[in-house]
Order: C-alpha cells, then sequence, then structure tokens
C-alpha cells in the first residue's frame, strides 16, 4: 500500500506538520523563534558529519542538533545578548555546515535536497523514522504538557509550585533536536523552523486556551503540507518551499480574519 | 517545626554577592515583611526559598511536603499565548471546577473565570495570581511586591485580602513589600535587608532601629504613627499608642 511515492510524500509531511505544530506553539510563546533557526541550520553540520563518518544521516543531525541545542540554551542562560547572540549562531552553523559538506573528498553531494527537503524521495524506512521521530516528539510534549507551560509563564512559578523549570527546558530542547533530525528529509533544513512557526501562528486568532492553539496548529500545519504537496504536483514546483508557501498564504488569510475580528464583532 | 529555616545563606547575583549570611525562619500562621531598597537581595532571598536560586554558601531547609504558594512579582504573558483565567489556576495542576469557583471567590474575583488573561486589569490580574496560588493549598503564601503597578486604594484592598486569606486558611505569609505603611499594619514580623539582614523584629522594633531609619530615613515613621493608630483603635492600647506617636514626632 505504500508503494505510491505520492502517499508517502503525504505521510511524511503529515508527521512532520503533526508534531511540528504543539512544539512550534511553544517555540513562539517561549520566544525561541531564533532558536530553532539555528538548531535546524545545525542539521546542515550534522549532513557532513553523517557522510563523513558514514553515520545514518538521521543520528547525525540529531547529536549535531542536540549539541547545538544545547549549546544555546546554556549560553542564552546568561547575561550574553540572546538574540544577538542566537542570531550569530544560526547563521555560522548553516554557513559552516555548506563549507563542510563541500569539502567532504569524494563525495558529489546534492545539497538542496538538505536544504529544501526531498520529500517526493522518501522511503518506507524514512517513513518509520520521521513516524517514530514524530511520535517521541508528540509524546515528550503531552507527558510535560501542564509542566511546560507553567514554566513558559514563569520559571519561578513552576519552581515554587514543585516543578523544575530546567527540566522542561533540556526537555523542549530534545523535542526540537527529534524534531530537526526527522523534518530535514521532508523540508530541508532552512525550512524546518517555518514549519515550527507559522501553523502556530496561523493558529493564534482562533484559540482561547493553549490546547486549542495546539489543535489548530496541527490542522492548519497538516493543510499546508498536504496542499503543498498536491500544488507542487500539479505546478512542478519544489515540494518543501511549496509546502511553506501554502503556511504561509494560511497565515496572511488567518491574520486578515483577526485584524477584521473587531469589526465582524461589532456589527455581530 | 519551622515552615523555612536558612542558616547562614549566601546568595550571589550575576557574579556579585546580592545577600550575605542569612538567618531566617517562618513559622506556621505568620506573616512576616521583607522590606530593603532595591537591590538589597530581597527577591533574591524569596527565589532561594522556594527554591529557584542555589546559595552560594549556607543552606536553606523546608518542612518536609511544604506546599508554597507563590505570587511573582510580575508575569508577563506573550501576546500569542491564549489564556484563560480558568486554564491558567489549572497550572501546573488540574484543579476541579469546585475548587476553582471557590478560589476565585476567596481571591475577590468570582466572576473571571472565562476571562483572557491578557484582558485582565492590574488588580483583577493580581487576585487570579492570588487565586492559583491558594489553589496549592499553601502552607506559605509567598508575594514578591504583588502589589506593582496597584494604586494605593488598590494596594490597600489587595492587602486586605490577603489578611483574610490569612484569617481563613490560616496559612503563613512571607511578602516582599515597598507599600511600607501598608506592610508594616499587617505584619508581624518585618525584616529589613540590605545586602545582608540589617535589622529585624516586630513592625515597631524595626522601625526605631537606627540602621531602618539610615535606609528609609525619618519619612516612613508618619506612616508608622497611622500603623500605631489603628491597632490603638482597634485594639484599645492607647496608652502605647501615643506613646509611640509622640516619640516619632520628636524624633521627626
Amino acid at each position: 500500500m505504500l508503494d505510491d511515492f505520492i502517499l508517502r510524500a503525504a505521510l511524511a509531511g503529515l508527521g512532520v506538520a503533526l508534531a511540528a505544530a504543539p512544539l512550534g506553539c511553544f517555540v513562539i510563546w517561549r520566544r525561541m523563534a531564533y532558536f530553532g533557526d539555528a538548531t535546524s541550520h545545525a542539521a546542515l553540520l550534522g549532513v557532513a558529519l553523517a557522510l563523513a563518518t558514514d553515520l545514518p544521516i538521521t543520528a547525525g543531525v540529531l547529536l549535531v542538533a542536540l549539541v547545538m541545542a544545547l549549546v544555546i540554551s546554556t549560553l542564552s542562560g546568561r547575561n550574553v545578548s540572546a538574540d544577538a547572540l542566537l542570531g550569530v549562531m544560526a547563521h555560522s552553523a548553516l554557513a559552516l555546515g555548506l563549507v563542510a559538506v563541500s569539502l567532504l573528498p569524494g563525495q558529489r553531494v546534492d545539497l538542496s535536497s538538505y536544504l529544501f527537503g526531498e520529500i517526493l524521495a522518501v522511503t518506507r524506512f524514512d517513513l518509520a523514522v520521521i513516524w517514530g521521530g514524530a511520535l517521541a516528539v508528540a509524546l515528550l510534549l503531552a507527558w510535560r504538557w501542564s509542566a511546560l507551560l507553567a514554566a513558559t509563564l514563569n520559571p519561578d512559578l513552576a519552581q515554587a509550585s514543585g516543578g523544575n523549570p530546567k527540566r522542561e527546558q533540556l526537555i523542549l530542547t530534545l523535542a526540537l533536536a527529534i524534531m530537526v533530525a526527522v523534518a530535514i528529509k521532508v523540508v530541508g533544513a532552512l525550512l524546518i523552523a517555518a514549519m515550527l512557526i507559522i501553523p502556530a501562528a496561523t493558529a493564534r486568532p482562533f484559540a482561547r486556551t493553549p490546547e486549542t492553539m495546539a489543535i489548530w496548529a496541527m490542522g492548519l500545519g497538516a493543510l499546508a503540507a498536504l496542499g503543498g504537496l498536491m500544488a507542487s504536483l500539479e505546478f512542478d514546483t519544489p515540494t518543501g518551499p511549496s509546502i511553506v508557501s501554502i503556511a504561509a498564504g494560511l497565515f496572511a488569510l488567518s491574520s486578515a480574519f483577526s485584524a477584521a475580528l473587531p469589526a465582524l464583532r461589532r456589527r455581530g | 517545626m519551622s515552615l523555612i529555616e536558612t542558616r547562614g545563606l549566601t546568595l550571589r547575583h550575576d557574579r556579585q554577592v546580592a545577600l550575605r549570611d542569612v538567618n531566617f525562619n517562618i513559622e506556621p500562621g505568620e506573616i512576616v515583611t521583607i522590606v530593603g531598597p532595591n537591590g538589597s537581595g530581597k527577591s533574591s532571598l524569596l527565589r532561594a526559598l522556594i527554591g529557584a536560586l542555589k546559595p552560594a554558601a549556607g543552606k536553606v531547609s523546608r518542612k518536609p511536603g511544604l506546599r508554597i504558594g507563590y505570587v511573582p512579582q510580575k508575569l508577563q504573558i506573550d501576546a500569542t499565548l491564549p489564556l484563560t483565567v480558568r486554564r491558567f489556576v489549572n497550572l501546573p495542576r488540574r484543579q476541579t471546577p469546585e475548587a476553582i469557583r471557590d478560589a476565585l471567590a476567596t481571591a475577590g474575583v468570582p466572576e473571571l473565570a472565562e476571562r483572557q488573561m491578557v484582558d485582565l486589569s492590574g488588580g483583577q490580574f493580581q487576585r487570579v495570581l492570588l487565586a492559583r496560588a491558594l489553589l496549592e493549598k499553601p502552607d506559605l503564601l509567598i508575594l514578591d511586591e504583588a502589589t506593582q503597578g496597584l494604586d494605593q486604594p488598590g494596594s490597600a484592598a489587595f492587602y486586605r485580602q490577603i489578611e483574610a486569606v490569612r484569617q481563613d486558611l490560616g496559612c503563613a505569609v512571607l511578602m516582599v513589600s515597598h507599600d511600607l505603611h501598608v506592610v508594616m499594619a499587617a505584619s508581624d514580623r518585618v525584616l529589613c535587608l540590605n545586602g545582608h539582614v540589617c535589622c529585624e523584629g516586630t513592625p515597631e522594633t524595626v522601625a526605631d532601629a537606627p540602621e531602618y531609619r539610615a535606609l528609609f530615613g525619618s519619612g516612613t515613621q508618619g506612616a508608622l504613627a497611622l500603623y500605631r493608630h489603628d491597632h490603638d483603635h482597634h485594639h484599645h492600647h492607647h496608652g502605647d499608642a501615643c506613646e509611640g506617636h509622640h516619640q516619632e514626632t520628636e524624633n521627626a
């Protein structure tokens, strides 16, 4: 049944979209957008590492993304200007990754497949990895949901209630690294952060609680993934960027809706 | 046994010593207020008591199973985070609808459960923070400058609410405040900090201490007179209050 490459692509896109949505909510609530950028750009270094050492790509990316995320989360905990620091890390990681991949001897690597993903080439094994990782992210978030929310609102408040905000930060870091490792095949290192942030931001006007926002984000992310896949087949455009373009279109509609909402309410 | 006790507690903030050698304890049912100028280590002390700040030296011991209700100084809710009052007070633990109704009523905001947190006024917001803290069924309620941003009548009303809550629940209350006069009226004990404990005791003792006057000047003494006048009014210790008042007038 999974012989059809379009079906495999659709399932891969859905897996990434569904797990990225709730994680993306935390990324924007905690203002970690740059954090997501830096971690996903580091994925390219992971690719270089994997190619150089014959590790599976997913393992290399997971390892490097995890190290990157831990380094950032330690550094930004101190009083270094986090915004500038994250900007530096995000772009340096990307540049270093590109250089590292090009330095690999005897390899002719198709860079664009790692930068933008190659969802149409997803194998059954890839699919198992993607859904395994997505499930791990979803379970981590579901397990720690309330503690994560409390720590997001105010670390001291979480601490006073017997929580451990540092542990919650680590759990988010781990979830982000897993997400990056499984999403690189689908949307590529450059656009992973988009799949985290855009559906979550699009969901905001429709939600009154964190949970409904996460559910809306999952629906919108899935819609973008499937819509983008169909559009790319129809118009022969690259799939990863098409998915993100659809997501961006939905965001524009949602923003227009939220801007018009007060006026609609007055009339209604 | 004390709810929380510190021995020789020293705290660092940004690599500098924020507070040194604090021996402090709070007993069940007590209301203790921490006063001190900005940067005197008040918030650092509270954060160490709740376990958010590791001591550089000394130790903090909490009674086993101690439940703390914490009302932070301010809570910035990002505009991207939708949050109703009902959802907020369910953090980090789910509460029953009855418990939530009771807590909101006790905190003086029974009608706000379905509102968005970002739509609340300053006073409503602080009361919702209080309601959430009450849902922890605290042995100790900790308030960090909880009336910052409230006007004078607003903060007076808030402190009356705290007093009523203590009467109701019998929990101890530890608060940091700048509203010296209101705070002193409500406290059993005052701890005055300035990088160390510069004086402590009953409100009268502290207000008469030279260390306290050096920090806050004589301007606050009028406020204390107000305190004594209040007590004089309610508890009929007329003579003492009068004496105190005269003494202050002379000193001022």
